[in-house]
C-alpha cells in the first residue's frame, strides 16, 4: 500500500509533464491547425538552454529558468509561427504535418550542433536540492523535484484557465480556432492571435522541458520526443479537442505507467521489452479505440471553400514532343551514367549506384501510400525492416534461396501492413500518421529485441544471392548492381501499371472526395488495406536487399524509426507524386552524401575556421539541409524538383511556341483560363 | 412494381426527431419528387436511403431487397447512384476521368493483381463510353480540363454524368438547382428529362425549387418538420391546402 502510494507520487509528477504537454498540443491544434509533432523537440530546446545555463555556467535558478522558458521558448515560438506556419493556416493538414515532421527531424539536430552530440549527465530541477525526499507518512517518500513539478503545473493551468475564461486575447484565440478567416473579417488581425497563441504553447512546452530534465538522469532528445508520446496519447484521448481531458488523461497517463512499472515482473523477457515500450503501446490503443476519433476529420477552416482553385497541374499543358524529348534526354542521361560506373568510375561508385537503388525502391512504398493515397505512413523503415529481418532469417537458419526469402519477406510485411490498416482505417490524416509511428516505435522497442525477429545480440547476417553460375558477392558488386536495378525496374513498373490502372484511379478518386467515391461503388476501406499492404510488400523487397548488400541486418541505423521520419520528409519535399519523383530523391540523397558531404563539406571544414571548430558531423549536415527542404512542401506538394521541371519545361515550351509562331494558348503563363462558355444554354437532345 | 420502399423510416438525433415513419416508394423509370421547406428532414432522410444516417426504424427496399445492413458503396452497386448538394468532385481530375473510374468501379476490374500485369488501363470500349457520356451531356469542349476550373453548373452535369455511368436504376438528385441561376436550372431540367426518357431509369428528386419539381415530376411526396403531409400526383399536392401553408404560412 504505501508502495503504491509512493508511485502514484511520483507518477504524479510524470502525469504533471505529460499534462501540460498534452495541453500545449490540444492548444496548438485547437490555435493553429497544427498538430505538432515537434513539440518535444521543442521542449528539448528549453532543457538543453536550462542545462546549459544552470549546469555549465551556474547561474541562479530563477535567472535560468527565466531565459529558459520566458525568453528562449517563446523567442522559438514566434520564431517558427512567423518563419513557417503563419504561411500554413490554409494549407492541408498533410502540409502542416509535413512541416511539424521536419522541425522534429531538424531541431534537435540543429540545437546539437551548439548543445553537444552526447547525452548531457547531471540534470538538476527548479528547485535546490531536487532530489532531498520528504517522507510526511511515514515510508512514503517524494522529492522536492516533485513536489515543484506539480505545484508550478497546477499554478499554469490555472492561469490558463483563467485566460481562455476572462480575456479578450482567450476569446480571439478561440475564435480563430473556429475559423480564421472569419475572424479576420470580423476586424481581428488573425496573425497576431496565433502568434500569441505560439508563444503561449513554446512557454508550456519550455515550462515541460525544464521540469522534465530533473527526473532523467541525463538530457537528450530521445526522452523528450518519447514521452511526447505518452503526452500526445492524452491529447488524442481528448480529440486534440478538449483541454480539461487532455489534462487529467496526461496525469492519468503519468500515474498508471509508474503503477504498471511497479507491477510488471523484472525477469521476463516480454516484460522488459515491453516496458519501454508502453507510451507507445498506449498511444496506439488509445488510437484505435477511442470512439471519438471515429470518421473524426481534420480541423479544416469552414470557410476553406471560397479559396480559389488550385491551378492545373504543369505537366497537363506540355506538348507531346517536349514530354518525348525529356523522356529520352532522362534515358540517356540515365545509360551514360550507367556506363561510366560499370567501367569507368572506381568501385565506390559502384556502392553509391547500389544504395541508389536498394533506397528508390523503398522510397517508392511512398510514392504508393502519399502520392497515391494521399496518407502520411511513419513506418516505411519498419516494414523494410521486417523485410530485411525475414530475408536474412530464412536463409539463415533454413538455408532458403535468399531471393525467396526477400519475396516471403514482402508477402509477410504486406499482410502486417494489412493488419495495421484494419485497425486504423476509420483514422484520417493525422490519427492515421501517429497510428503508424506508434508501431514503428512499438517495434524497435519490443520486437527487435526477439532473437526471432532481430537476431538477438549479433545483427542477422544476409548472404548474397546465386542464381546458377552468376554470383553476386561482394569482389566487384557489378552483379549486385545489376540485380538492384532489375528489381527497381520491376517494382516501378507494377507501380506505375497500378497508379494507371484502376487502384490507381480509384485512390485518386478517394483522395478527391470519399462521399462521392462511395457513391459510385468504392470501398474506401478495401482501397486503404490495399495500399498499405503494397506499400509495405515494396518497402520490404528494398529492406531485404539493403541486408543483402551489407551483409547483415543493421536495424540501427539502417531502419530506427529516425529513417521512416527522414525518408518521408526527403521524398515528399522532393516529390512524391511520381515515380521518378522516388527516383530522384534516392539518386540526389546518394549523390548529395558523395559530393557535398565527402568532398565540399570536408574542405569547408577544413578551410574556414569557425566550422572546424564546430565539429559538425557531414550526416547531421544532412539531416538539417534535407529536413529544411520539406518546407517547401507546404507550396509546392508537388515537390520541389518536380515543380522546378515543370517550370523549365514549360519556359522551353514557350520559347517553341514563340518560335513556331503557334502559340495558341493563354499568353501570361502555361495556366488554363476558365471556360468561356460556362453552361451551354441549349438543351440536348438525345441524338446530340 | 416497386423500385425503391422506404417504410416507416424514423430518425431522431439527441431526442429531436427529424423523421418520424416517413414511407415512399418510387416506380421504375418514374421520376418522383421529394420536396419540404428548408429544415424539413429531406438531406436525412436521404442519408438514410443511402445508409450514410442509419435510421432508428423503418425499412428501406430496393428491387426487392432490404437494404438495412448493406453499406453505402454497396447500394451503389446494386443500382443506386447520386448526386450531392454541395458538389463533390474528385479534385485534380477531369471530366473525362471522372467517367471513366466510375465505369471501371461499375465493371469491379479493382483487382489489384490484375493492375499489377498491366491488365488494368481502361479498354477502348470504356473510353467510348465515357466519350458517348461526354457527348451526352455536352462536355466534350471541358472534357479534358481539372474540375477545379469548372463552373458550378457544369460541375453538376459531371455529377450526373459520373451517377449515370455506373448505371444505375434509380437517381438520387439532392437539389440539383441550389446554386444555379434560372437559366442553368432550366437547361439541367432539359438535360434531365431527355436523360430520363432515353435511358428509363427512376429519378427521386429532392428539391425544394418547386417549380423544377413542378416541371420535371408526376408524383410528389412532401415533408414537413419530418412528418409526410402530403403525397400524390404533383397538380393534386400543390392545390393541397396543407402544403401551401407549409411553404406559404397560414395567410393565404
Amino acid at each position: 500500500m504505501q508502495q503504491l502510494i509512493s508511485n502514484i507520487l511520483s507518477g504524479m509528477s510524470y502525469g504533471s509533464v505529460y499534462a501540460l504537454l498534452a495541453v500545449g498540443l490540444v492548444l496548438t491544434y485547437k490555435t493553429s491547425g497544427v498538430f505538432n509533432l515537434a513539440y518535444g523537440a521543442q521542449a528539448f530546446v528549453a532543457g538543453a538552454v536550462y542545462f546549459d545555463l544552470r549546469v555549465r555556467h551556474a547561474w541562479p535558478i530563477p535567472l535560468a529558468f527565466l531565459v529558459a522558458v520566458f525568453l528562449v521558448s517563446p523567442l522559438l515560438g514566434v520564431f517558427l509561427e512567423r518563419a513557417l506556419f503563419r504561411y500554413l493556416r490554409t494549407a492541408p493538414p498533410v502540409a502542416r504535418l509535413v512541416t511539424t515532421l521536419a522541425l522534429l527531424v531538424a531541431i534537435p539536430q540543429i540545437l546539437k550542433l551548439w548543445f553537444g552530440q552526447n547525452p548531457q549527465y547531471g540534470t538538476q530541477g527548479i528547485v535546490p536540492n531536487g532530489d532531498h525526499a520528504y517522507n510526511p507518512f511515514g515510508t512514503v517518500f517524494v522529492n522536492r523535484d516533485d513536489i515543484a513539478t506539480i505545484v508550478i503545473t497546477i499554478v499554469a493551468v490555472a492561469l490558463l484557465t483563467l485566460l481562455f475564461r476572462y480575456t479578450a486575447l482567450g476569446l480571439r484565440m478561440r475564435a480563430v480556432v473556429e475559423s480564421p478567416r472569419m475572424t479576420e473579417l470580423a476586424g481581428i488581425d488573425a496573425d497576431k492571435v496565433s502568434m500569441a497563441s505560439w508563444m503561449l504553447c513554446s512557454v508550456l512546452a519550455g515550462l515541460a522541458g525544464v521540469l522534465l530534465a530533473p527526473l532523467f538522469a541525463a538530457v537528450s532528445e530521445i526522452n523528450y520526443t518519447t514521452l511526447v508520446v505518452v503526452a500526445m496519447s492524452a491529447a488524442v484521448l481528448a480529440g486534440l479537442t478538449s483541454i480539461p481531458i487532455a489534462f487529467f488523461g496526461g496525469l492519468a497517463l503519468g500515474i498508471v505507467g509508474e503503477v504498471v512499472d511497479a507491477y510488471l515482473p523484472t525477469n521476463s523477457v516480454l516484460a522488459s521489452n515491453l516496458r519501454p515500450a508502453l507510451p507507445f503501446l498506449v498511444l496506439f490503443l488509445v488510437l484505435i479505440l477511442s470512439p471519438s476519433l471515429r470518421n473524426k476529420r481534420e480541423l479544416t477552416d469552414p470557410l476553406a471553400g471560397v479559396d480559389p482553385p488550385r491551378p492545373p497541374p504543369a505537366a497537363a499543358v506540355r506538348s507531346r514532343f517536349l514530354t518525348n524529348a525529356t523522356r529520352a534526354f532522362g534515358a540517356a542521361a540515365v545509360v551514360i551514367a550507367g556506363y561510366y560506373i560499370f567501367f569507368h568510375a572506381a568501385s565506390n561508385w559502384r556502392d553509391v549506384a547500389i544504395q541508389a537503388t536498394i533506397l528508390a525502391t523503398i522510397f517508392l512504398s511512398i510514392t504508393v501510400i502519399t502520392g497515391m493515397a494521399g496518407e502520411i505512413c511513419l513506418c516505411i523503415a519498419t516494414f523494410a525492416a521486417i523485410g530485411a529481418c525475414t530475408t536474412a532469417q530464412l536463409a539463415t537458419r533454413f538455408g532458403m534461396s535468399v531471393l525467396v526469402a526477400m519475396l516471403v519477406g514482402a508477402i509477410i510485411a504486406a499482410a502486417v501492413g494489412a493488419l495495421l490498416a484494419l485497425p486504423s482505417l476509420r483514422l484520417g490524416g493525422i490519427f492515421f500518421a501517429l497510428a503508424t509511428l506508434a508501431f514503428a516505435l512499438f517495434f524497435e522497442n519490443v520486437m527487435v529485441k526477439f532473437d526471432w525477429v532481430g537476431g538477438g545480440a549479433l545483427p542477422e547476417a544476409a548472404p548474397r544471392p546465386q542464381i546458377g553460375s552468376i554470383n553476386f558477392d561482394t569482389s566487384s558488386n557489378k552483379a549486385f548492381l545489376v540485380l538492384c536495378i532489375v528489381v527497381l525496374v520491376i517494382v516501378s513498373a507494377v507501380v506505375y501499371a497500378i497508379r494507371e490502372g484502376t487502384t490507381g484511379r480509384v485512390l485518386a478518386a478517394l483522395n478527391g472526395s470519399e462521399p462521392a467515391a462511395a457513391s459510385i461503388g468504392v470501398s474506401a476501406t478495401r482501397a486503404r488495406i490495399t495500399v498499405l499492404a503494397l506499400a509495405a510488400g515494396i518497402a520490404a523487397i528494398g529492406g531485404g536487399l539493403l541486408a543483402m548488400y551489407e551483409g547483415s541486418v543493421n536495424y540501427n541505423p539502417d531502419f530506427v524509426y529516425f529513417q521512416s521520419l527522414f525518408w518521408v520528409v526527403l521524398v515528399i519535399s522532393l516529390g512524391s507524386r511520381t515515380i521518378e519523383g522516388a527516383i530522384q530523391a534516392a539518386i540526389g540523397f546518394a549523390a548529395f552524401q558523395i559530393v557535398i558531404l565527402n568532398q565540399v563539406v570536408p574542405w569547408i571544414v577544413n578551410h574556414v575556421q569557425p566550422w572546424y571548430h564546430m565539429g559538425l558531423p557531414p550526416q547531421t549536415l544532412a539531416i538539417i539541409l534535407l529536413s529544411i527542404g520539406a518546407f517547401t512542401y507546404a507550396k509546392h506538394p508537388e515537390g520541389v524538383l518536380e515543380f522546378q521541371k515543370a517550370r523549365s519545361l514549360n519556359a522551353i515550351q514557350r520559347g517553341i511556341d514563340r518560335f513556331k509562331g503557334t502559340d495558341n494558348r493563354t499568353e501570361s503563363s502555361g495556366e488554363l483560363a476558365p471556360p468561356s462558355e460556362p453552361f451551354s444554354p441549349a438543351p440536348v437532345s438525345g441524338s446530340s | 412494381m416497386s423500385l425503391l420502399v422506404a417504410e416507416g423510416v424514423t430518425k431522431t438525433f439527441a431526442g429531436i426527431s427529424a423523421l418520424d415513419h416517413v414511407s415512399l416508394d418510387v416506380n421504375a423509370s418514374e421520376i418522383v419528387g421529394l420536396i419540404g421547406p428548408n429544415g424539413a428532414g429531406k438531406t436525412t432522410f436521404f442519408n438514410c436511403l443511402l445508409g450514410i444516417l442509419k435510421p432508428n426504424s423503418g425499412t428501406v427496399t430496393f428491387d426487392g431487397r432490404d437494404l438495412t445492413r448493406v453499406p453505402t458503396y454497396r447500394r451503389a452497386r446494386l443500382g443506386i447512384a447520386r448526386t450531392f448538394q454541395r458538389i463533390e468532385l474528385f479534385s485534380g481530375m477531369t471530366p473525362r476521368e471522372h467517367f471513366l473510374v466510375a465505369e471501371r468501379v461499375r465493371n469491379g476490374k479493382g483487382k489489384l493483381w490484375k493492375d499489377m500485369l498491366f491488365l488494368g488501363m481502361p479498354t477502348a470500349a470504356e473510353k467510348d463510353k465515357a466519350a458517348a457520356m461526354l457527348a451526352l451531356l455536352g462536355l466534350e469542349a471541358v472534357a479534358d480540363r481539372p474540375v477545379e476550373a469548372l463552373s458550378l453548373g457544369v460541375g453538376r452535369l459531371v455529377e450526373i454524368g459520373r451517377a449515370l455511368m455506373t448505371q444505375p436504376k434509380l437517381l438520387l438528385l439532392d437539389e440539383p438547382s441550389s446554386g444555379l441561376d434560372r437559366n442553368e436550372t432550366e437547361t439541367l431540367a432539359g438535360k434531365l428529362r431527355a436523360l430520363q426518357k432515353e435511358q428509363s431509369i427512376a429519378i427521386l428528386l429532392v428539391e425544394h425549387d418547386v417549380e423544377l419539381v413542378q416541371s420535371l415530376v408526376e408524383r410528389v411526396f412532401v415533408l414537413d418538420f419530418g412528418t409526410l403531409i402530403a403525397s400524390g400526383p404533383t397538380a393534386e399536392v400543390f392545390a393541397a391546402d396543407a402544403v401551401r401553408r407549409a411553404y406559404l404560412g397560414d395567410l393565404v
